[in-house]
């Protein structure tokens, strides 16, 4: 759990205090003007009403070059990001020419497939030849090649399950099979720091959903008990299914789920699990098979198996992996698998040659080697973080490191800083966080050599100490804590 | 005799004690008093009486059943004898349905279990798959910037292709900008929530397809549906709506329709969808997701075909994976709605982005398209000539448009149930697919679908198909259909 000292909180409620002020005093003019000015909306209503997007408007803007920074090259260790101008006060923002090479942390590429590689690109290439880009239909339609096939019994084998079921998008995935699993009168039970994808694959599902607090086991026995006792809200019948949402690497905090514990709890009260591995497969485990094999848990005893394969085989695509039937099933119902093209076959062959790569099945010991390198890396970069004095939030194996910033002004101020010293950095703010609690995320990937990160922590340690992010007391030493600068009107 | 003059003399003698009684309680000293010049009299002692009596009724707590929450044990019983239903329903033999699995690029011709067929399945309509134009691009862009993109949009994920894709397509269009989207089902879904929430007014189609129906049921706006393709149902739908809801200031008004619909083949009359847009003043959301790159002179979808000024839709959606021969969507619109999307939708802020791949393959698609038109011509030539084929077939009849690259062929008769109609047709397309070396292909039904149109066989046209491909598409099915529907 996330404790802000005081004096941070209340400068940073100050901060969104005096861009609040300053954003309604804007709009206030702005309404003035207008007035004069006739209005191009001819009896249509506006698209954005009123306060809809004051954040947007009034704070977002003011920052956008933090945000969307394009790159004109592949997003491996070290890349090209592409530099922008603004004429008018961040507005919009033109592409220009010049490119600045940085190192890369933000980009998900935790075993270092993202840019060409010697053993998946000639692959990929010669597949595109046989099947091209597309198969522009759907998979029950022509869409089913013999490369969808073997790509669907390498992931099942891979995760550990009897059978799975790939779609083109992991968003996607979440979308469309909450909805078909679990109908109005069923009971979704989901972290309260769950992906976007899983909120709105439960909402469009049409069941009763209910958030449990982040990864705390007793708090979802209770709100289990509590469920299974009441029964359905206003009728009080029995729940016709209970499915349990959980995720294997939160994005946002970098923590690992307690999976032994939700598990026994899920099998005592018969509620079904399922489990978001979108990060963690690929990037933690001994052999890369994800949260299950790091934490020690039977893949019989998680029902329904998902993931991505964005992050760790460099491609595209979500999967479900679970028993025999349950797949027959959904690929009878599930509407990404009736009404979405297929994957495209260059990505399939990525994933296949991916996963080979991390078996070691190529016949060379890269795979291993990617696994450990990824397991050095985040382990050495979280220590020396945190020895310097930063707030690092996750798990030790986890790739994934948000530092904390707190104060509105700090979050360009890194970014920018970093940038300028040729280090390309995440920050996220509101609404991905909670309002206070904004972050820089560092994701750290199997491509980093240590050369790499130990002058990304030189960087780190010189912005951080001009901006005033070293909460906690270095060491060996002594604390010297300092407040951030106010964004000055 | 005595009895029956005691009962009076007894009453009066106690009705004489009574007056008695009740003249000494006004009789009593300061009964007659004066206060405050008010008289009192002795009446005033009952009503005090009266009065103490109601406050004490009054303040008397009502009867309520006291409140027992469930014991532990209690709720360790509940949770022991629930029983939960098992997570799918049992498989039935429908499920367990093999589909063909194809062995090379699902172009024109392509192999199914050794042997050579004519691929009516694939929404391939210009014959784009396996252009070598396109192949170079594709090969290029991988060697230079690998498969994936390995983030969102807004971290690090946005290459220069991305950037150069949307303004290749705005400018194909003649819109002002466009946003990419990595893949087609999630655009629809993601830009309707973004544009309407909880109390603004959707009229749509009853025939549009799960992403639209999926995007409106997240947006929580109500939603009225008018009869497929019907226009009078549509005025009559927007007259009905408009009367109810006079409140137009604060309230978002949109009309959701598909170009060419994917259930039924239809083309949507755009004209007169103008002109009572521009009666009742709502938006129009339209999707092109199979008319993008096939109607109109030059491909640039419905708008053109029916000479409509580009700027008088607000959201033309529109999925890559058909005409354009790649993978991903897009979406176009004036400056405001662009950037509206950047921050808002949910599949755009949310997921990885499009691999860079698809997106120099959509380029170069666009570049083909411009420089080819004539595919446009043979597209067209070759619906109309399979439709046209197609009009004396048994059992079936044509319910998509003669312009339509969706050839959609439904049961004249439907057999009652949603479920054996499907088993005649798809026994109808695996013995076209057996005998004549023809695939084609029936339109699924997902259970969370809404859609109540009639299900049927779908014949995607493309402009790489011969003139004796097509005839034998018309042959095959002709035959096998007389089959089939004589016994």
């Amino acid at each position: 759990m996330i404790t802000i000292p005081y004096l941070t909180a209340l400068t940073t409620y100050f901060s969104y205090g005096l861009l609040f002020a300053f954003g309604q005093l804007r709009d206030f003019f702005r309404k003035f003007i207008d007035w004069w000015k006739a209005s191009n909306l001819q009896g249509y209503a506006p698209i954005c009403l009123g306060l809809e997007d004051f954040y947007i408007r009034r704070l977002y803007l003011r920052i956008q070059d933090c945000f969307g920074r394009p790159i004109s090259s592949p997003p491996d260790a070290w890349f090209d990001v592409v530099e922008r101008v603004s004429n008018d006060n961040n507005k919009t923002l033109k592409r220009t020419t010049k490119v600045s090479r940085c190192l890369n942390l933000g980009s998900y590429n935790y075993l270092g497939f993202a840019a060409a590689d010697e053993y998946c690109t000639p692959r990929v290439t010669e597949t595109l030849q046989r099947y091209s880009a597309s198969t522009c239909s759907t998979r029950v339609e022509g869409g089913s090649t013999a490369l969808h096939v073997e790509l669907e019994q390498v992931v099942a084998d891979f995760v550990g399950k009897p059978a799975a079921m790939v779609t083109g998008m992991g968003y996607v995935t979440n979308s469309a099979i909450l909805p078909v699993l679990v109908r109005h009168g069923g009971l979704i039970i989901s972290d309260s720091l769950n992906h976007n994808s899983i909120v709105n694959g439960a909402r469009g599902s049409g069941a009763t959903i209910r958030v449990f607090q982040h990864n705390t086991p007793s708090h979802l026995e209770r709100v289990l008990r509590e469920q299974i006792a009441e029964g359905q809200p206003r009728t009080h019948r029995p729940w016709k299914k209970i499915i349990v949402v959980v995720e294997g690497i939160y994005s946002m905090e970098g923590e690992l789920c307690k999976l032994p514990e939700i598990v026994s709890i899920c099998k005592k009260y018969k509620a079904y699990v399922y489990l978001d591995e979108a990060h963690s497969i690929g990037a933690v485990g001994k052999t890369g098979r994800g949260v299950c094999e790091l934490l020690g848990v039977d893949t019989a005893d998680v029902d329904i198996m998902m993931g991505t394969f964005t992050k760790s085989f460099g491609s595209c695509g979500g999967y479900i992996a679970g028993s025999k039937e349950l797949i027959q099933y959904l690929k009878y119902t599930c509407p990404a698998h009736l009404y979405a093209t297929s994957i495209s076959p260059p990505a399939a062959q990525q994933i296949i040659s991916a996963i080979k790569v991390i078996l070691g099945e190529d016949g060379s010991s890269r795979g291993a080697q990617k696994l450990a390198q990824i397991r050095e890396n985040s382990n050495y970069f979280r220590s020396e973080l945190q020895k310097m004095g930063f707030e690092v939030l996750g798990d030790n194996d986890s790739p994934v490191m948000p530092i904390m910033l707190y104060n509105p002004a700090k979050i360009p101020a890194f970014s920018r800083e970093c940038l300028k010293q040729n280090v390309a950095v995440v920050t996220v703010a509101f609404p991905a966080t909670p309002l206070l609690l904004a972050r820089a995320r560092i994701c750290i990937s199997a491509a980093h050599s240590r050369e790499d990160m130990v002058k990304a922590l030189e960087v780190i340690s010189r912005v951080g100490d001009m901006v005033g992010i070293k909460y906690f007391p270095a060491e060996p030493k002594k604390p010297e804590l300092e407040e951030g600068r106010k964004k000055s009107e | 005799m005595d009895l029956a003059n005691y009962v009076p003399s007894a009453f009066t003698s106690l009705l004489k004690n009574a007056t008695e009684l009740i003249t000494f309680a006004y009789d009593v000293p300061f009964a007659r008093a004066v206060v405050f010049g008010v008289h009192i009299g002795g009446h005033l002692f009952v009503e005090g009486l009266l009065l103490v009596v109601i406050i004490f009724l009054l303040s008397q707590k009502s009867y309520k059943p006291p409140k027992r929450p469930l014991t532990k044990k209690e709720i360790d019983e509940l949770c022991d004898e629930w029983v939960p239903e098992s997570l799918i329903p049992p498989v039935t033999e429908e499920m367990k349905r093999e589909v063909p699995v194809l062995l090379s690029a699902a172009g024109p011709h392509t192999i199914i279990n050794g042997k050579k067929v004519v691929n009516f399945a694939s929404a391939n309509y210009l014959g784009l798959m396996g252009y070598e134009k396109l192949l170079d691009s594709c090969t290029s862009s991988l060697e230079k910037y690998g498969v994936g993109s390995c983030g969102p949009r807004q971290f690090y994920g946005t290459i220069d292709v991305h950037l150069d894709c949307e303004t290749r397509i705005a400018e194909f269009l003649g819109t002002p900008d466009s946003i990419l989207y990595s893949y087609g089902l999630s655009t629809m879904f993601s830009a309707i929530p973004a544009f309407c929430k909880k109390g603004d007014l959707i009229v749509v189609d009853e025939g549009v397809h799960w992403g639209i129906q999926n995007g409106l049921y997240l947006s929580r706006s109500t939603i009225v549906y008018f009869k497929h393709n019907d226009m009078q149902s549509l005025q009559s739908t927007l007259e009905k709506v408009t009367q109810d809801n006079k409140r137009a200031k604060k309230l978002r008004r949109y009309i959701v329709v598909e170009a060419v619909y994917q259930n039924s083949g239809q083309i949507a009359p755009l004209d007169e969808i103008i002109q009572l847009k521009e009666k009742y003043k709502f938006r129009v959301l339209l999707d092109e997701s199979n008319s993008f790159g096939v109607l109109g002179k030059s491909g640039r979808g419905l708008t053109e075909h029916f000479h409509v000024p580009v700027d008088k839709i607000d959201i033309i959606t529109a999925a890559m994976g058909h005409a354009l021969a790649s993978e991903g969507g897009f979406c176009t619109g004036s400056h405001r709605v662009v950037d509206h999307q950047r921050l808002s939708s949910s599949g755009y802020v949310f997921s990885a982005s499009l691999p860079p791949y698809l997106a120099s393959a959509a380029i170069a698609a666009i570049d083909v398209i411009e420089e080819n038109p004539q595919l446009i011509t043979k597209l067209r030539d070759n619906s109309q000539i399979l439709s046209t084929g197609l009009l004396g077939i048994q059992g079936l009849e044509l319910a998509s448009d003669i312009m339509s690259p969706l050839v959609f062929l439904r049961l004249k008769t439907s057999t009652g149930s949603l479920k054996r109609d499907l088993q005649l047709l798809e026994d109808l397309a695996d013995r076209v697919l057996k005998e004549h070396s023809v695939f084609v292909t029936t339109s699924k039904r997902s259970i969370v679908d809404k859609c109540n149109l009639p299900v049927g066989i779908r014949i995607y046209v493309s402009a790489a198909h011969t003139e004796s491909d097509l005839q034998k598409a018309c042959e095959s099915l002709k035959t096998v259909a007389a089959s089939l529907f004589t016994d």
